[in-house]
């Protein structure tokens, strides 16, 4: 549903995106990760047609977003940064407004609105001023807009931003249950929504896109990955890692934690290792009581840090 | 077709956000004071209008082109930069709809505010006609002269509203551009100018000036050319809204 193809933006000699190119299918939510100033608001911009590419083209539906912008937008629903709405006017009145500029006619209009409210939980300030709501209900309203034609491409900026807990999770909820039948992307730097909510995400720093794949893909880039934690009782530590640095498959071993006659240990994977680690390390063992045993599956936040922050003094932005 | 809607839809958002707040009825109630003071109060001889000896709104329209100078920056400097501000445009470009349809549905809004202010002051007519025999011809002509020259500052109003995000900024500036197009046809100006500059100059720089055009609506002679200036005026200071607004998104 979306294509993004060689998408790059200078504003004036700097350059927020540079180069992006991937795509997403219906059925897909796709995370968009990065930290702040990475360029994730500026591609956003780009797919909705809000800003021109500097280069590169964005195919929503079939559609070039800057040949064909209506056709594009009429497919897209789009929830800015900070979720901004006219203050001016009441929930009602701003859906209903959202819904006539959708093109949304006759007993369709009260339709979508009733929908887009029940799904977004705004009945109760259903009359009341924009400008009086809480940052929850405002942002909620927003998203509601985004929703109002019942799109086939949802693009989010930040959905989850100023939402408390609970709101948070409500939300995630919503995007997941929607992603079956839409292609959505939004963008976040809150890593444990990439597990609740997508079936893939792209991480990009500085413009590029650093990393690209499925959860559990992005995790195993991180150091940590297919690492075999161990922890026995009644032997140790020296013992145990001699015993395990015997073992071909294991490269390097690091003492955890050792307390009330139990040792932790962390053994990483040789090249060879080809996820037999736990199995020989289970054989090594044999004899020891053995209280846990388990391979890492790796951490986003370590795989995040490590690519988007390799130079941390030189960097601008924060 | 759907044009037309898509500036329906936007211009009936952009007049209800008018009458939600109280600076619209603030606006209309200054208006209507300065009109009703300065018709029957200050002319070019106190109590002019009744002085006149002859029933019409000549005192009335005369002082139009300086109301304006203040009134209609003030109704338009929200339009843009307030969209701005708040980060709606965002929302509102990204919707399918061209930009040009926003421009000219958030101008109508303004300009259908200020007819209603305009459309507010008929008691006046309604007095006229009843101190004497008006020519209501002349009076709707300046009546109309009145909404067009109104529209004109207003679309300036639209340029420097999208310029900046601060509401001030861009009555400022407005009102000073708005100066330049009163100043060009006002009478000492031009014979200032007249005293060193050749007449096809002088001729020239009064045929920019709102009040050379809104002269002939006054006197109840309806010239295409003025009518034509006006729009043009209108016409011209769009496209320059449009065309800032597209150089904002560019970056
Ligand atoms: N309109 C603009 N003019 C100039 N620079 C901009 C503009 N918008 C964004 N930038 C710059 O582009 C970079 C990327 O910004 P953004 O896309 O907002 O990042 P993110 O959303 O990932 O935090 C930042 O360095 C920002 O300062
Ligand atoms: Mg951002």
């Amino acid at each position: 549903m979306i294509q993004v193809v060689g998408l790059t933006k200078w504003f004036g000699a700097k350059r927020a995106v540079d180069g992006i190119s991937f795509s997403v299918a219906r059925g897909e939510v796709l995370g968009f990760l990065g930290p702040n100033g990475a360029g994730k608001s500026t591609t956003m911009r780009m797919i909705t047609g809000f800003i021109p590419p500097s280069s590169g083209r964005v195919k929503v539906g079939g559609f070039d977003v800057v040949e064909q912008p209506i056709q594009a937008k009429r497919l897209m629903g789009y929830l800015p940064e900070n979720a901004p709405a006219y203050t001016d006017m009441t929930v009602h009145g701003f859906l209903n407004f959202a819904a006539e500029i959708r093109g949304l006619r006759g007993a369709a209009r009260p339709r979508a609105v009733q929908r887009a409210v029940e799904m977004c939980f705004l009945e109760s300030v259903l009359h009341q001023s924009i400008e009086t709501l809480s940052k929850g209900y405002r942002h909620r309203t927003c998203f509601a807009q985004s929703i109002i034609h019942d799109p086939e491409v949802l693009v989010m900026d930040e959905p989850t931003d100023g939402l408390d807990p609970n709101q948070k999770h409500e939300v995630r909820g919503l995007i997941r249950r929607m992603g079956e039948k839409k292609a959505i992307i939004f963008s976040t730097h809150i890593l444990e929504e990439v597990d609740a909510a997508c079936t893939r995400a792209i991480i990009i720093d500085r413009g590029r896109i650093v990393a690209n794949g499925t959860p559990t893909e992005l995790r195993q880039k991180s150091e940590g990955a297919g690492a075999v934690t161990l922890r026995v009782k009644g032997v140790g530590s020296a013992e145990v890692s001699a015993r395990l640095r015997q073992v071909s498959q294991v490269k390097r071993v690091a003492v955890l934690e050792e307390k009330n006659g139990s040792v932790s240990l962390r053994a990483f994977p040789a090249s060879n290792a080809n996820g037999e680690l736990a199995r020989a390390i289970g054989e090594a063992a044999r004899g020891w009581q053995i209280e846990q045993l388990q391979t890492e599956e790796g951490r986003l936040d370590e795989v995040f840090r490590s690519l988007t922050m390799p130079d941390t003094g030189k960097k601008s932005e924060t | 077709m759907n044009a037309l809607a898509n500036i329906k839809t936007i211009t009936k958002r952009e007049l209800a956000a008018y009458f939600a707040s109280p600076l619209a009825y603030v606006f209309i109630v200054i208006f209507l004071l300065l009109c009703g003071f300065f018709t029957f109060m200050v002319g070019t001889n106190l109590g002019a209008f009744f002085e006149h000896g002859q029933a019409s709104l000549d005192t009335f329209f005369i002082w139009h082109p300086w109301f304006y100078l203040f009134l209609v920056p003030a109704v338009g400097m929200r339009l843009w930069a307030e969209e701005r501000r708040v980060g709606t445009m965002e929302l509102l470009l990204t919707m399918p709809i061209t930009s040009w349809q926003a421009i000219v549905g958030k101008f109508l809004a303004s300009w259908l505010f200020l007819a209603l202010a305009l459309a507010l002051t008929f008691p006046l007519v309604i007095t006229v006609n009843v101190l004497g025999h008006p020519d209501n011809g002349v009076i709707f002509c300046g009546y109309l002269g009145s909404w067009l020259m109104a529209g004109a500052y207003l679309a300036v109003s639209c340029i420097t509203s999208a310029m900046t995000r601060a509401q001030v900024v861009s009555f400022i500036i407005s009102v000073v551009l708005c100066l330049f197009l009163i100043l060009a046809g006002f009478a000492p100006v031009i014979q200032f100018l007249s005293g060193w500059a050749s007449p096809s100059v002088v001729q020239a720089v009064a045929a920019c000036s709102v009040i050379t055009h809104f002269d002939n609506f006054q006197k109840g002679v309806l010239d295409s050319r003025d009518v034509v200036f006006f729009l043009s005026l209108i016409v011209f200071s769009l496209f320059t809204t449009a065309v800032i607004l597209r150089g904002h998104r560019a970056g």
